[in-house]
């Protein structure tokens, strides 16, 4: 690439108009979560309200009906850490041994894989439900915590990405070293996987952070609701009789909820970017 | 997420519909003569010296307070009190759990327009076998003659919307209007309203089943008729037709606000004055008091226009029953607490908590009566309110498959709010979809 390229105004123009359409909606969510219930419909959308009620908002987000807001957040942090935590081992320990071991039967798993990434979790929610259903497991956490399990792009992801990232004959070299299958494979190949694990790590995270439909048919107490069913719980008591509108404690709550997933992305962008690079040149 | 809400919720609907109608059909087959458990007064009263665990669905916030007390009173049973979600989805769900014959509630919140939909599908008790029959001139007629069905009393009147006119004093004060008494004089203030202020609209509506189907009651119209697998549909019969011929002159004129109610917008609406009036149930001083704070002072309730000046014709808007789902383990200790909650200490508890109630007792009460509601600027609301129970017009039906021909509304009457078609097209649409539906669940439709 050569230094001082000239820059070319057309695309300027359209990476801001992107990156004005991914901070104007952040934007909006804080500078309302700064406003009172009545704040929110008595003043432009996209400025501040007269008084700055952040603080309150966040105060009664935490405490309204006896605290219900922390405890769907322990929810979704035991979703995200069995959940995502165990598809992120699952897809690693998946990947590697698809790249690195011949066996037969391996062409079909490969199509398998690739056939379930076509298909959308969405559609398979409804028959898990059932299925879930008939083995009594509807209404607990494992029914969240299991289908979260399954991620065939993480798979699919961790075993190009170990057979690119993981030369063959460095596995050659710890065997004949007298390393074992395990070993060889903690010591040597999970630090030379860690950038896929970290951006495996963060797609399952988000997808299980952000689920919404399969906790909306597998949960019906409310006790065990993500952040998400719980914000759309609050925001549907706005619609009932004799219910209480608190807008203000959803819009808060949602600035919330999203904060982990920023921190996050910030902490782990390093990792990331190299993962999504790799592979993506052969030397 | 691809998949929108509305579209979830109505397919969730239409599946959920599909197997309560059909139930309804393979019942009514089989069993001319449904029969009801029988458990006495006695049976329940051991059922409460027993003690023991049932599981409440519901989504109406004041019950928490009914349950604490419930069990200060009896100490040996647990009350779980589950939110499972709001009306459409909380029937879903309800249904769903059915189908799978495992999670069913011992009681379950169903509204008034949904009840028919579950007790001819027989997914409900009868309550007649406990005894409920003597609980009859307890509550007022249009909530008790909404929980009856097929001759079985299948829920208890939890509260109820007989309807009225909110208005926005203020705004009406500012432009010089008069409340309206009448329909004529009620589009007559919409376009005064409107050509004062382009931005103030009398009310919003954008294709609302519920809103639709109280007003037609209010006009003596009765579209929808039932009798055992016989479905009746007629949505161009007098009543129909006056309330098309009265709300077609608002949308030609463009007098809506074109906002869904319960959105952001609504309450927004409602505050700065842009939405002047709501004809609506019983239930709304709640929802201003908590939703719209910021016009506190601004609003009082005035009765329900009428069709004929001097008349006191109203209808049910909204309301919820608590009924017992065949499928619920203690139905005698269910009851317990569905008596306690709706005819005895549970409604004052609630009331004091905002609710509008169902029972006569309750509605006739002084201090209900008399209440003066600052938020209304002092006035005397439940004298309207309570006006309004009485003169609910006798006779009308739901359709044993309303959650699914509510959820097709915008689909057919929706048109008119949006494009040329005019509402009378629209109701004939939705009359069309609601019979070809019916006749798909077996039902025999003319």
């Amino acid at each position: 690439m050569r230094s001082g390229t000239k820059r070319s105004p057309l695309l300027t123009l359209l990476t801001s108009i992107m990156l004005l359409y991914s901070l104007v909606p952040l934007a909006w969510l804080f500078i309302n979560a700064t406003k009172t219930q009545d704040g929110l419909f008595g003043s432009f959308g996209l400025w501040f309200a007269g008084d700055f009620a952040l603080w309150d908002n966040v105060r009664e987000t935490l405490t309204y009906d006896d605290g219900v807001f922390l405890r769907w957040l322990l929810n979704t942090l035991l979703y995200v850490v069995l959940g995502a935590g165990g598809a992120t081992v699952l897809a690693t320990l998946g990947g590697y041994a698809l790249a690195k071991f011949d066996f037969p039967g391996k062409r079909a798993v490969f199509a398998t894989v690739i056939g379930a990434v076509a298909v959308p979790g969405t559609a398979l929610a409804v028959p898990t439900f059932l299925m879930f259903s008939n083995l009594g497991l509807t209404n607990t956490p494992w029914a969240i915590i299991i289908p979260s399990l399954i991620s065939p792009f993480g798979l699919y992801l961790m075993w190009t990405f170990a057979a690119e990232a993981i030369p063959g004959e460095l596995i050659e070299a710890a065997r004949v070293d007298g390393a074992g299958e395990l070993r060889t494979f903690v010591r040597v190949c999970v630090p030379l996987l860690a950038p896929g694990i970290v951006t495996v790590a963060l797609f399952t995270m988000v997808a299980t952070w952000n689920n919404y439909f399969l906790p909306l048919i597998m949960l019906k107490d409310p006790d065990w609701y993500p952040l998400t069913l719980g914000l759309n719980s609050w925001n549907d008591q706005a619609a009932t009789a004799g219910g209480q509108a608190i807008f203000n404690l959803v819009i808060t709550g949602s600035l919330l909820t999203i904060l982990p997933l920023l921190l996050a992305f910030l902490l782990l962008q390093r990792y990331w970017q190299s993962g999504l690079a790799a592979g993506g040149v052969k030397d | 997420m691809a998949i929108t809400r509305r579209t979830f919720l109505r397919s969730a609907a239409a599946v959920s519909v599909a197997t309560a109608a059909s139930g309804a059909l393979a019942a009514c087959g089989t069993d001319d003569n449904p029969s009801a458990p029988t458990v006495s007064a006695n049976d329940v009263q051991a059922a409460l010296e027993k003690g023991g665990t049932i599981l409440v669905w519901a989504w109406e916030t004041t019950l928490k307070d009914v349950v604490t007390s419930f069990q200060a009173k009896y100490p040996k049973v647990k009350v779980e009190l589950v939110n499972a979600g709001t009306g459409d989805k909380q029937y879903t769900a309800l249904q769903n759990a059915i189908k799978a014959g495992n999670g069913v509630p011992d009681l379950a919140q169903i509204e008034y327009y949904a009840l028919p939909q579950f007790a001819l599908g027989k997914s409900l008790t009868d309550l007649s076998g406990f005894g409920a029959g003597s609980l009859d001139g307890t509550f007022t007629p249009g909530p008790w003659a909404s929980v009856k069905a097929g001759g079985g009393i299948f829920g208890l009147p939890m509260d109820s919307g007989p309807m009225a006119l909110f208005y926005n004093k203020k705004v009406f004060d500012t432009h010089g209007i008069a409340v309206p008494a009448t329909w004529d004089e009620y589009v007559a203030a919409a376009k005064k309203l409107h050509a004062a202020d382009p931005k103030a609209y009398i009310t919003n509506d954008t294709g609302d089943a519920g809103f639709t189907t109280s007003m037609i009651w209010q006009a003596a119209g009765k579209p929808f008729s039932v009798d055992g697998t016989n479905v009746k549909i007629n949505l161009a019969d007098t009543g129909s037709a006056k309330f098309a011929g009265l709300w077609q002159q608002l949308l030609t004129d463009k007098l809506l606000a074109p906002v869904g109610s319960w959105s952001d917008g609504w309450y927004k609406g409602l505050a700065d004055g842009s939405i002047a009036t709501l004809v609506i149930g019983a239930w709304m001083p709640a929802n201003l008091e908590s939703g719209v704070a910021a016009a506190k002072g601004d609003w009082r309730v005035a009765p329900m226009p009428q069709w004929t000046a001097g008349g006191n014709a109203t209808a049910e808007n909204g309301g919820s029953s608590l009924a017992i789902p065949k499928a619920g383990k203690n139905n005698a200790l269910a009851y317990a607490f569905l008596k306690y909650a709706t005819a005895e200490e549970g409604v004052k508890i609630r009331v004091d908590k905002g609710a509008f109630p169902a029972t006569n007792a309750e509605l006739k009460s002084d201090a209900f009566a008399n209440k003066e509601f600052p938020y209304f600027g002092g006035q005397k609301v439940n004298q309207v309110l309570g006006q309004s129970a009485a003169g609910v017009v006798s006779g009308w039906s739901y359709l044993p498959f309303q959650v699914y021909a509510n959820s097709i509304f915008n689909d057919t009457v929706g048109k008119a709010y949006v494009s040329s078609t005019t509402l009378s097209d629209g109701l004939k649409a939705w009359q069309d979809a609601c019979a070809k539906y019916g006749k798909e669940q077996g039902f025999t439709v003319s």
